[in-house]
């Protein structure tokens, strides 16, 4: 292992994103935040839903912005720089194996996806207040699931990205993406579902779910939600899992 | 220390459609899930064996499609060979990657600037890979956008480049981590002469250096020009191997001369065969003949006779002196454009 290639590659990864700073602002948090806005004041505000929404809506959103910040960090990249450009090859060249690059390309994703999450969290506190009501009473279940929410991600960025052509970018967003985040228990809690059963047994395949249920329990426990224990399980074994594809794609997309 | 370089028997089959210039061109994903016909099996490496000395300028030269992006793909680490092996110095370049990498710097056929980093950052961002201290690689980046006129342009992102900048950048790239063995796809594809000069003389001052340098092509002026021994590559394995001037002169006679026909009769490639100067007269196409001979144009009047006498109408007849172009010619039967 190489830690001096490595880190050089996170620095040219942060020093991309510094430049693109206001446009992955943008991309980012504008949809989530106008949601916030329609859904937690208009609607809340004119009487059609109840104000403690608010406090449901939040966590889902940070959960939204998170994976969609990971994926979006290491999947468009990487879908860029494999295609006929090539871009990627300078790192593929340096010397580190294959299978660090990857990694580096999952923590850069990590890191995007932590500073989103932490930036979320006081914007749509603004949009929202006053009425909504969180507190971080376990900081470290909370900084554990964070990781792992942000694990789980960047390693699906990783797997999708190298899976996919750029021309099957917008099928990834709407064939993956939107159905994840509208069934990822992210603008409901996972117990709204108890008049469905067989959905609320289908949507468990979802990582998402898991996210936004973990970050409810932490943030806004006093409603129900499901257990830590199984969401840190499930986020782990989904980290694991997606990491154990993204790579395997990775190398074979890599390597001809 | 120069390093060598060294290729045993290698072999490559792609089953899906190969690389566009295998290190520096995209792979194209033909193997779509569910797709039920057998992927096609396409053959582009045939056990080839090569020796490239330390401190060479060695030439891989052939038409497209013999299998010299392959090469260069598997020595650079890119391309998994379907057997054989390959070393740079000492290394395995399949068991020793990360070394192997450390000593190789490779333009590729198509520049993959990093499109995201402006010209200067491209080359710093590359050294910091190859763990360059901060004040060692300013100044090496500097150094090189000098050297190749690049520094006007060096703050700028390198998406706006023309073709020749990119290349240059790309070479600079490539050198920047002081590597032992230079690769270079086809470096001059696309150039103009000016930059083309230029090139070749960065890449004979890299050599006087003690360097190592493997560049593939198709252009037989610049395999002549630059490299001190050459391997003629076609269907994937070495059909020639020698210094420039052996292998111009290895083919018989030297001169080449393409002979066209309205109408042919039997009894003219045995006649032509007999004149004195002539070493070998092949059939080639339906209306034509080969004639490799020690003279060139003082030819032409005994062969004109020699047709009119036996009844053949010539129609064209294309003189070439002793070239690499030839050699090919020679060997495969097809031309290097073909």
């Amino acid at each position: 292992m190489n830690w001096k290639t490595f880190g050089a590659m996170l620095a040219r990864d942060a020093h991309v994103a510094r430049r693109n700073a206001i446009q992955l602002f943008m991309q980012t948090f504008l949809q989530p935040l106008l949601f916030v806005f329609i859904f937690g004041k208009v609607m809340v505000g004119s009487g059609y839903i109840r104000g403690e929404y608010k406090s449901i809506l939040l966590p889902g959103i940070i959960a939204i912005s998170m994976t969609f910040t990971g994926v979006w960090a290491v999947a468009m990249p990487l879908i860029a720089e494999f295609q006929w450009t090539r871009e990627i090859e300078d790192r593929l060249l340096a010397p580190i194996s294959v299978g660090w690059i990857a990694i580096e390309k999952v923590i850069a994703g990590m890191l995007q996806a932590l500073v989103a999450g932490l930036v979320v969290i006081p914007l749509a506190w603004l949009v929202l207040r006053p009425g909504v009501e969180i507190s971080i009473g376990t900081p470290f279940t909370f900084a554990v699931i964070i990781v792992l929410v942000a694990g789980f991600s960047a390693c699906g960025g990783l797997a999708l990205g190298s899976s996919m052509n750029q021309q099957h970018i917008g099928l990834m967003f709407s064939m993956v993406m939107t159905p994840m985040i509208f069934f990822g228990c992210t603008y409901f809690p996972w117990s709204a579902l108890n008049k469905f059963p067989y959905l609320q047994k289908a949507v468990l395949i979802n990582p998402l779910v898991y996210a936004s249920e973990g970050l409810r329990a932490t943030l806004v426990p006093r409603f129900e939600h499901l257990p830590i224990l199984a969401v840190i399980g499930a986020l782990f074994f989904f980290d694991v899992l997606l990491l154990v594809v993204g790579l395997r794609q990775f190398e074979k997309k890599s390597i001809t | 220390m120069a390093v060598g370089v060294r290729t045993q028997d290698l072999r490559k089959v792609y089953s899906s459609a190969p690389p566009l210039g295998a290190a520096g061109g995209f792979i194209a994903r033909g193997d779509a899930k569910g797709s039920k016909q057998p992927k096609a099996q396409i053959p582009a490496l045939d056990g080839l064996s090569l020796e490239i000395l330390p401190g060479e300028i060695f030439g891989l030269l052939g038409p497209n499609g013999a299998g010299k992006s392959t090469t260069v793909g598997v020595l650079t680490t890119r391309v998994r060979p379907t057997s054989g092996q390959a070393w740079i110095g000492d290394h395995d370049v399949w068991k020793e990657q990360a070394e192997v990498k450390r000593l190789i710097g490779v333009v590729p056929q198509r520049p993959n600037l990093d499109f995201s980093l402006t010209a200067r950052e491209i080359l710093v961002f590359h050294g910091a890979y190859f763990g360059i201290g901060a004040k060692q690689r300013n100044e090496r980046a500097d150094g090189l956008l000098e050297k190749f006129k690049l520094t006007e342009r060096g703050n700028q992102m390198v998406r706006g480049f023309s073709g020749g900048m990119m290349q240059r950048l790309s070479i600079a790239r490539a050198m920047m981590h002081d590597p032992q063995v230079l690769f270079l796809d086809e470096p001059s594809a696309g150039l103009d002469p000016q930059t083309r000069i230029l090139l070749w003389e960065i890449i004979r001052e890299y050599h006087q250096a003690g360097k190592t340098v493997l560049l593939t092509t198709h252009n037989m002026e610049e395999a002549d020009a630059l490299c001190q021994r050459l391997a003629i590559i076609d269907h994937g394995h070495a059909i020639a191997l020698g210094t420039p001037a052996q292998l111009k002169a290895s083919i018989p006679g030297g001169f080449l001369l393409r002979l066209r026909f309205g109408n042919q009769t039997a009894d003219l490639l045995p006649r032509l065969q007999s004149l004195a100067v002539v070493r070998e007269v092949r059939a080639a196409d339906t209306t034509g003949l080969d004639v490799y001979a020690d003279r060139g144009g003082s030819l032409i009047p005994e062969i004109a006779n020699l047709a009119a006498s036996s009844g053949a109408e010539l129609s064209d007849v294309h003189i070439s002196e002793p070239s690499l172009e030839n050699l090919f010619l020679h060997h495969t039967g097809r031309s290097l454009r073909d």
